[in-house]
């Protein structure tokens, strides 16, 4: 049977298609999206030898489990956990051949939070503005999966690698993230700018793809009131009226009117798109470097 | 004209007004098009414009200093024409903030020339300048504003691209299509576009 389809069985707590994302539309509030953790979306498209634009899908802490239609090579990366086919302990992080009508189970994270799975032929639903990503703040793209869902994929393009194990590197035990200082950090007090670098945040349960919240010390304010609204960038520090930071992940609004007080760089946000709740972060700040 | 940096690649630039604004980003969409300007997103907002996707900000930093930034001309091109009902629930406070009774209040908005200063908030949502008055955002905002609404806040007109939560006064409602990303192009409103509001009667 040549149904190249992938039916969703478990959806899990959020699973959504993620590519690379929809950048360039900025400037109509279009969000760019795209998988969190994009390494090792990367890496599981090479590992099933996709093209690096093809979609994957991000689960949320507790996997998902689907049914692929015809024989595919899948490969399951990111956040570490157990894969099974058809009760079958299978690898994780290496190609997996899964017979047409076998059950792939994705289990819930060991460490870390969002798992990646890449098929064969990548999922294809239709496109919105050049991607095929879910957007979770403006709705754009397909929806979060649920049971049921059946999910259309592309022809193979390529063989699958052939690894015997790929190097990942492991959920954070403490998040680290380096920032550089602005554009609005004129706006807090030299005091807040301190405990920015100084003192112990912890990530927020109320993370999500919008954006890592913190728990920590309020960073304190040297003037009121709002900014004009401004455009945001990938990895700003937004500082809301409560004074927890907020680190802006993938699906962040393009424009905002809390002060900015400075930008992660993004190096740093795949460790944050799998740092779990209660996690330690650290800014460390540095130099502009262009 | 000052030139802040926003991480390592992208710069936020800040201006004195709307119009300044609108200026810089004009010149800023013509250097991209003749190729002088490599940058990925151009976001232009209330007082800046944010480039974000540059190799060397702090060079281009330096080289904006030395640039002549012609005002805006006024354009001839198409006026996006957005046809209302002016029956929105706000319509009385907006009314009563202004001193004038609600049919004044439609009439001021449909007079009124408009232009999309920028985007955000969501898909296709233009914040448009143009209005002469302002009013301030509802207090207590709704949970859910339907699609179309044509709705103000500050000094700003908007028109609500899908049902949203939202605080800004609704005073109409059209049923033209601001955002589909199915058309091309997906947003009716871009920023620098010209826009009219009609009245029409209620059905």
């Amino acid at each position: 049977m040549s149904d190249r389809a992938l039916a969703v069985v478990r959806a899990g707590a959020l699973t959504t298609v993620q590519d690379r994302g929809r950048p360039g539309h900025a400037h109509l509030g279009v969000p760019r999206s795209g998988a969190l953790d994009a390494p090792a979306a990367a890496l599981v498209n090479r590992l099933v030898g996709n093209a690096p634009e093809a979609a994957v899908l991000e689960t949320t802490v507790n996997g998902c489990s689907v049914r692929p239609r015809a024989t595919v090579t899948v490969a399951v990366g990111g956040a570490p956990c157990p894969v099974t086919v058809d009760g079958r302990p299978a690898a994780w992080g290496a190609p997996v051949r899964v017979p047409g009508g076998a059950l792939l189970d994705i289990g819930a994270a060991r460490a870390g939070v969002r798992s990646y799975l890449a098929v064969s032929g990548g999922v294809t639903v239709e496109p919105v503005l050049g991607s095929r990503s879910t957007d979770l703040l403006s709705g754009l793209g397909p929806p979060p999966l649920t049971d049921g869902t059946v999910l259309p994929l592309g022809r193979p393009t390529g063989p699958h690698a052939c690894v015997d194990a790929v190097p990942h590197p492991a959920p954070p035990s403490e998040l680290v993230l380096r920032v550089t200082l602005g554009p609005r950090h004129d706006w807090f007090t030299d005091s807040a700018l301190t405990t920015l670098a100084a003192r112990p945040y912890a990530v927020s349960s109320a993370s999500n793809r919008i954006g890592l919240r913190t728990e920590g010390p309020a960073l304190d304010r040297a003037r009121p009131g709002e900014l004009p609204s401004e455009g945001m960038v990938l990895g700003a520090v937004q500082v809301p009226p409560d004074g927890r930071p907020v680190v802006f992940l993938a699906d962040h609004p393009t424009t905002g009117g809390y002060p900015v007080i400075a930008v992660v760089d993004p190096a740093d946000l795949p460790a944050a798109a799998q740092a779990t709740p209660g996690t330690p972060v650290r800014f460390i700040a540095v130099r502009h470097r262009r | 004209m000052r030139a802040l940096p926003v991480g390592d690649r992208a710069l936020l630039i800040e201006v004195d007004s709307g119009q300044e604004a609108e200026a810089l980003h004009a010149e800023l969409l013509h250097r991209r098009a003749t190729g002088e300007l490599t940058v990925e997103e151009l976001v232009p907002a209330a007082r800046t414009v944010l480039l974000d996707g540059l190799d060397a900000p702090s060079r281009l930093a330096e080289r904006l200093a030395s640039w002549e930034v012609p005002p805006v001309p006024p354009r001839t091109e198409d006026v996006v024409e957005i046809p209302v009902r002016y029956d929105g629930p706000d319509l009385g406070d907006v009314a009563a903030h202004w001193g004038v009774d609600e049919a004044e209040v439609a009439r001021i908005h449909a007079a009124a020339q408009f232009r999309v200063a920028f985007c955000g908030f969501a898909p296709g949502f233009g914040y448009l300048t143009g209005l002469p008055r302002e009013v301030p955002r509802r207090a207590t905002p709704r949970t859910a504003v339907p699609a179309g609404s044509v709705a103000l806040a500050g000094p700003y007109t908007g028109v609500y691209p899908r049902s949203s939560p939202g605080g800004w006064q609704l005073i109409g409602t059209t049923d033209l299509v601001l955002w589909d990303p199915a058309r091309v192009p997906a947003a009716l409103l871009t920023p620098g576009t010209r826009v009219r509001f009609t009245p029409v009667a209620a059905p």
